[in-house]
Formats: C-alpha cells, sequence, structure tokens
C-alpha cells in the first residue's frame, strides 16, 4: 500500500520509494528512505495535502507525490 | 575516526587560495535550523543585505568579531537548503556557494553547519554531505536548549568523533555557546584552509543516487543512535496539538480568517495614521519650500519633483513594516507554513503552489514586497505565473482612487439599508481583481507556463515563540530594499513625470497660483499626451483630463488624485479632497453633460484595478525576473486586459440604461 491510503496515527515503515527524477530524490532526502518509520498525521482541510512525521518532524505532501511512497504497516 | 561514507570523487581542482585579510565564513544549514538566529546573534546590527551577483537571491552579511585581536570575519548567510542537490534558485546558489563554485568573494574560509539538535538526523544529511567535501567545517548545534527540554541527551563529543569535525551546541537567543563557536572557528582557521575543494558525487544517475542516499541515512542513524539517547520516542509533540485547531477542518479556515482579518486591519487602517503624518510633513516642508524660495523652475523640481516624491515613497513604509512585522512574525511562529498547507488545494486549482498564498496575500498591500515574497516558491513557472497575478490583488494605492471615486458618486448611499454602498463597491473590486487573477493563471499555466505539478514537499516546523530580534532585522532589511530598489525607482520616476507636466513652459507666467498650474499641465507634454489618447480613452468614458491622470499615475496608482487635483484647478494639498470631490462633479463635457458620471468612476476603478500602473511593479519584476521580457508583457497583458473590462463596463453599462 502506499503513504496516501493508510489511515492515520498509525505506525508504518517506508518500504521503496519510486524514483521519478528531482522528485523522488527530494522526498527520500527528507528523510523518507526504505525503512524510516513514517505516521501520516492528518489530511488539510480539502483533503490534500497530507501532513506526515517521519524522523520526528513534519513534513507536508501532496497525495500524488505520497503515491510513489509505498509503505508497510505496524513497527 | 572518521565514518564518512567514501564517495568517488570527481573533481580536485581548485582555484588558488588568495591572499585575505579578512576570514570569510559562511552559514549554511536547512531551512528553519535556526540559521537566521544564530547569524543575527553573531553580527547583532553590522549585517547588510545585498543580492549575488547576476540573480535576485538575496544574501546578508555581516561582520562577526571571533576574538578580540583579530579583524572581524565576514560573515555570509546562505539561504536554507535541505541538500546539495538543490531543487530552487535559492538553493542552487548555496550549493555554489558551498561547493566553491560561485563568487570568489564569497569562497569560505570556513563552513558554519548549523544543525538543528532537535531534527538531527535530517539536519545531518546536509552536513555530512558537506563535510564529504573536505572543506574546513564547524557545527554549530541549535536548539539546544529544546533538545535538552524534550528530554533528548546528546553526548557532543561522541557526536563529534564520529563526524571528524568540531561539533559546538548553542542557543543563539541566550547568546550560550557563541563564544564556543568563535573559539572552534578561529583554530579551524589558523589550521589553514584546505587546498583543494572537492566535490563528491551523489551518483550519476538515480540508482547510484539513491543508493548513496540511502547509506547517508544508514551511517547517520548509526551515528545518531551512538551519541544521542532519547526517552522521549512516540510522544505526540505540543507543535502537533496544536496544529489539532489551527490546521483542524472547520477551525483552521477560521484561524486563517482571523489572521488575515488581522493582518489587513493593520494595513489598511493602523497604518493611515504614520502615512498622513508622512504625508502632513512633506506637504509642510513643500510649502515651506516654496514660501523661502523664488517662485520657478528650481523651486518646482524640489517641491513637485523631489519633495513629492520622497515623500510619495515614505509612505509606503508604514505599510510595508506592518506587513512584514505580521510576516516576520507568521514565518518565525511556525504558522506561516500551516497556512500553505491548508491553502495549497484551492491554489492548485489554479495551478499554484500553497506557497503563493503568502506573496499573493501581501500583494493586498503592496505588489512589491509580494513579488519580493514568491522567491520561496521552488519551480520557476510557478514563480512566474505568481508574479504575473500579484498586481491583481488589489493594493492599497488603489484604495485613494476606489475612496474618491466613491465619495464623488456613491457616498450616502446604502444597500439593504444598512450596509454602505461604497463599502459593497470596494469589496466587489476585490473581488474582480482575484477573480481575474484566477483566470490568468489558470490561462498562463495551461498555455506560456505549462509545466507539470511541481513537488510540494514542504516541512511544517514546530511552532515556537517568535524571536523578536530576528523579527526587527527582518523589518529593519525589508525597509532598506524598499527604499533602495522601488524608492530610488519611485523616485526617477516622480521626478521623470514632473518634467513630463512642467515642459515646456507656458509662458513666463510665475507658477504658484493654481490657474497658472492647470494652464501648464494642459500646455505641457502630459498634456499633450492625454489630448493625444483622448480619441482611444472616450469610449470607456474618459476625456484628456482623465487621460493626462493616466499617464500620470504610472507612477504610482494614487498620483492621479494630485494630477486631477491640478487638472481641476483645486490646488494639490490632500485636505483640498472635498473641493475636488465637487470639481469632478461639476466638470462638464463640451456638450454640456456632466463628465463624471457614476458609470465613469466605475470604470475608471477598474481600469485602475487591472492595469498595471506602477513603475514600481515593473521595476521589482524586471529584478526578480531578471528579465525584461516579463515586466513588458506583464504590463501589456494587463492594460489590454483593463481597457477592453473598462470598455465593457462603461458601453455595456450605457447599453443598460446606467449612467
Amino acid at each position: 500500500m502506499t503513504l496516501d491510503t493508510i489511515p492515520r496515527d498509525v505506525n508504518a515503515r517506508v518500504a521503496s520509494v519510486e524514483m521519478n527524477g528531482a522528485h523522488g530524490l527530494r522526498l527520500m532526502e527528507m528523510g523518507l528512505v526504505p525503512g524510516a518509520p513514517v505516521r501520516v498525521v492528518k489530511a488539510a482541510p480539502l483533503g490534500d495535502p497530507i501532513q506526515v512525521c517521519v524522523r520526528n518532524y513534519h513534513l507536508a505532501l501532496r497525495r500524488v507525490e505520497a503515491q510513489s511512497i509505498e509503505v508497510t504497516l505496524g513497527e | 575516526m572518521s565514518a564518512i561514507l567514501d564517495t568517488p570523487v570527481i573533481d580536485q581542482s581548485a582555484p588558488p587560495l588568495e591572499a585575505k585579510r579578512e576570514a570569510t565564513i559562511v552559514v549554511a544549514g536547512n531551512p528553519n535550523a535556526g540559521k537566521t538566529s544564530l547569524f543575527n546573534s553573531l553580527t547583532g546590527l553590522r549585517q547588510k543585505v545585498a543580492n549575488y551577483p547576476g540573480v535576485t537571491v538575496e544574501s546578508k552579511m555581516g561582520q562577526w568579531t571571533l576574538s578580540p585581536e583579530l579583524p572581524p570575519a565576514r560573515l555570509i548567510d546562505l539561504p536554507g537548503l535541505y541538500s546539495l542537490a538543490a531543487t530552487s534558485l535559492d538553493e542552487e546558489i548555496a550549493r555554489d556557494i558551498l561547493l566553491g563554485r560561485g563568487p570568489t568573494s564569497m569562497s569560505a574560509d570556513t563552513i558554519v553547519v548549523v544543525v538543528d539538535a532537535t531534527n538531527l538526523v535530517r539536519n545531518l544529511y546536509l552536513a555530512t554531505q558537506l563535510i564529504e567535501t573536505k572543506q574546513p567545517i564547524v557545527i554549530a548545534l541549535t536548539m539546544f536548549d529544546l533538545a535538552e527540554r524534550s528530554n533528548l541527551k546528546i553526548d557532543v563529543q561522541k557526536l563529534s568523533d564520529a563526524l571528524g569535525v568540531p561539533v559546538v551546541p548553542v542557543v543563539a537567543k541566550q547568546r550560550r555557546g557563541l563564544e564556543d563557536l568563535a573559539k572552534a572557528v578561529t583554530s579551524i582557521i589558523d589550521r589553514g584552509r584546505a587546498n583543494s575543494v572537492v566535490l563528491l558525487a551523489d551518483g550519476n544517475n538515480d540508482h547510484e543516487r539513491q543508493s548513496t542516499l540511502i547509506k547517508r541515512y544508514a551511517l547517520i542513524e548509526r551515528i545518531v543512535s551512538d551519541a544521542v539517547e532519547s526517552t522521549n520516542e512516540g510522544k505526540h509533540s505540543v507543535s502537533e496539538r496544536i496544529d489539532r485547531v489551527v490546521t483542524h477542518k472547520i477551525f483552521g479556515p477560521l484561524v486563517l480568517i482571523v489572521v488575515m482579518l488581522l493582518v489587513f486591519q493593520a494595513i489598511f487602517s493602523w497604518a493611515s495614521l504614520p502615512m498622513s503624518l508622512i504625508d502632513n510633513v512633506f506637504s509642510a516642508l513643500s510649502d515651506a519650500v516654496r514660501a523661502h524660495l523664488p517662485a520657478g523652475i528650481f523651486t518646482d523640481l524640489l517641491t513637485d519633483g523631489i519633495i513629492a516624491g520622497v515623500g510619495g515613497v515614505l509612505a509606503f513604509l508604514p505599510q510595508i513594516l506592518l506587513l512584514f512585522l505580521f510576516i516576520s512574525i507568521l514565518e518565525d511562529s511556525g504558522y506561516m507554513a500551516r497556512a500553505a498547507f491548508l491553502m495549497d488545494r484551492l491554489m492548485r486549482a489554479v495551478g499554484l503552489h500553497g506557497k503563493a498564498f503568502v506573496p499573493l496575500l501581501s500583494s493586498f498591500a503592496c505588489a512589491v514586497p509580494g513579488i519580493m515574497a514568491t522567491r520561496t516558491i521552488e519551480n520557476p513557472k510557478d514563480r512566474i505565473a505568481t508574479i504575473m497575478i500579484a498586481p491583481f490583488m488589489s493594493c492599497s494605492a488603489r484604495l485613494p482612487v476606489y475612496t474618491l471615486m466613491i465619495a464623488a458618486f456613491f457616498s450616502g448611499r446604502k444597500v439593504l439599508g444598512v450596509i454602505s454602498l461604497g463599502a459593497v463597491i470596494i469589496l466587489a473590486m476585490y473581488i474582480l481583481g482575484i477573480a481575474v487573477a484566477i483566470a490568468v493563471a489558470w490561462i498562463l499555466k495551461h498555455t506560456i507556463l505549462n509545466a507539470p505539478p511541481p513537488p510540494f514537499v514542504m516541512e511544517l516546523p514546530p511552532y515556537r515563540i517568535p524571536d523578536f530580534g530576528n523579527v526587527g532585522h527582518a523589518l529593519l532589511s525589508r525597509c532598506s530594499i524598499f527604499l533602495k530598489r522601488a524608492g530610488t525607482v519611485i523616485l526617477a520616476i516622480s521626478i521623470l513625470l514632473w518634467a513630463l507636466m512642467a515642459f515646456p513652459r507656458a509662458g513666463s507666467v510665475p507658477s504658484g497660483q493654481d490657474g497658472d498650474r492647470a494652464a501648464q499641465i494642459e500646455n505641457s507634454l502630459a498634456g499633450r499626451a492625454g489630448r493625444l489618447i483622448e480619441p482611444a480613452i472616450k469610449p470607456l468614458g474618459f476625456d484628456w483630463k482623465i487621460g493626462i491622470g493616466l499617464i500620470a499615475s504610472f507612477a504610482a496608482r494614487e498620483t492621479i488624485i494630485s494630477t486631477l487635483s491640478i487638472v481641476y484647478n483645486v490646488g494639490e494639498s490632500p485636505d483640498n479632497k472635498s473641493s475636488l470631490v465637487d470639481a469632478l462633479r461639476n466638470a462638464k463635457r463640451t456638450d454640456g453633460s456632466p463628465l463624471w458620471t457614476p458609470l465613469v468612476g466605475v470604470s475608471l476603478m477598474i481600469f485602475f484595478l487591472l492595469a498595471c500602473q506602477c513603475m514600481s511593479t515593473v521595476a521589482i519584476v524586471r529584478r526578480e525576473t531578471n528579465s525584461w521580457r516579463w515586466p513588458i508583457f506583464m504590463v501589456g497583458y494587463m492594460l489590454v486586459l483593463a481597457y477592453v473590462a473598462s470598455f465593457i463596463t462603461y458601453q455595456g453599462g450605457h447599453l443598460l440604461g446606467f449612467s
């Protein structure tokens, strides 16, 4: 499953990030590398973008971007 | 021991080290890591803002006294960056300077890498990239107090050993650790600068980059887990609890509206007092000069050109100060990122980034700072689109035009018995501006600025109490930027326009009397130009006198009021507004019908809303886009839009039976 589909406040881990140019690279540089724990905090009032917590800080990303991140649920 | 990734080296050549009297130290780090706070604490007020050569990214430079014996070092505050793989102009500039590819005057003797102690892993990503360039580096561990408070125990020595560079914990606001930082930097400089700048290859293709990246994070995690003891895992932070309200589905937008209203109140109401004070001081000064100097061309230049021009520039300062006071507080507190988070979906509907919200909001005060604020938008096409529509936000310079028209034609009228018609019209102007901006943005993004949606990825930094030292610094630098960049243009253009209205001289009659002034302006280059364009603006309901006003208001929109005052022979001090209103009401066309009707007023308001009658905006767009192409395009398409809209308003209004 991908980061945009998991329920909020559930612990997950990044499985893989689709590399489509600078875009995927930037996501990984921000700490979303395979193995990193990640949690969806909430979605913005209009449903998009979403707020995730990764490496103890908060990051906003759009759903299309979250789609390129495969995650697995659980610690 | 140095546990740094072994990455392939691609370039070892470097320019020879030139002899320098003062050391150059650059401060680099992630956005929101406390870089500016540290820079301000180290330099105090000894700093200035400049542009990097050839581009529009700002640099802050200051002097840092490392020790009493040494001459103060030159400290350069780089734009924040997350990685050496830059994705925005700001990041590119910072990267080039860090890798020694920037201007030689900015090549660093030492790099102070600012690392946020509360967000170590991600901050160390850039730090390790920089360490691998083998340049002299000192790490300043900021927010150390916050880390301690949130039960992060950082073994600084261990961290320093693992990274192979000095690490100095600092708390910039309390000036803790600043001396240690100076000592660490001094001893690095004494050791001499490495003779080669080593550029490291983060990989040539996505696969290589990805594997380097994963290795780098694995390395950082190992270093951090060795050096840091955390007893704070899994707890929801204070920021997250604040966000429950601030970005809540219902309360979030409400908070945003309240914040916006406060900003508007400040710009429109609170700023008016100091603005009219400045206005009065300068007209008093002008009167005094007129009273003491013999009447003539020189006195006219001094009073109508220079004093009026300087006054016009300074009158903008209260608004700019108040706007940036709010912007800096909102930015420093962490709210700005939340506003972008809330607004992104809406902004994206027209193809823009959530970050475009702040510049556009600022443009309601003045498009000049608003356009300056577009620098945070990473994608260049997005940024240009935002710049192109910023002038449609009804700025405060339009207000005098609106209020004059309303005072002349709509005063005292009510809608539904309670709401004043004037307020409704002003609101309609704002909404029309926004609607046109949305349409234009959509068109631009689907034609000449067509591009895939840029990545949004934006940090939501923890909420912090704004540091008022930082806010003060930001205000000072904004004011100086405005005075230097926009102020000089406004002054130059106001002198030029004065010349257009002062030449050729109308006979040898000494000027000073209002009647003479009217005769002078009618005969001047501007007056002739007004007559020249009369056939073109007649379908909009305007005559040649308004034409002169349109030409004069190209300097700044509110100039039309003083110009009309001269043309209608009522004197030009602001107290005479009521007499100007009377003059407008009484003005007749050649056939005896009233020239100014409510419909002409609305047509003029719409023209002023949509036309880019602002040399300062043109000048700042030239600076920000680094070409004349965009400002010329902007003036052109806005003029066409304004003309068409006024035409439709006036002609359509006539057909519908309005007058």
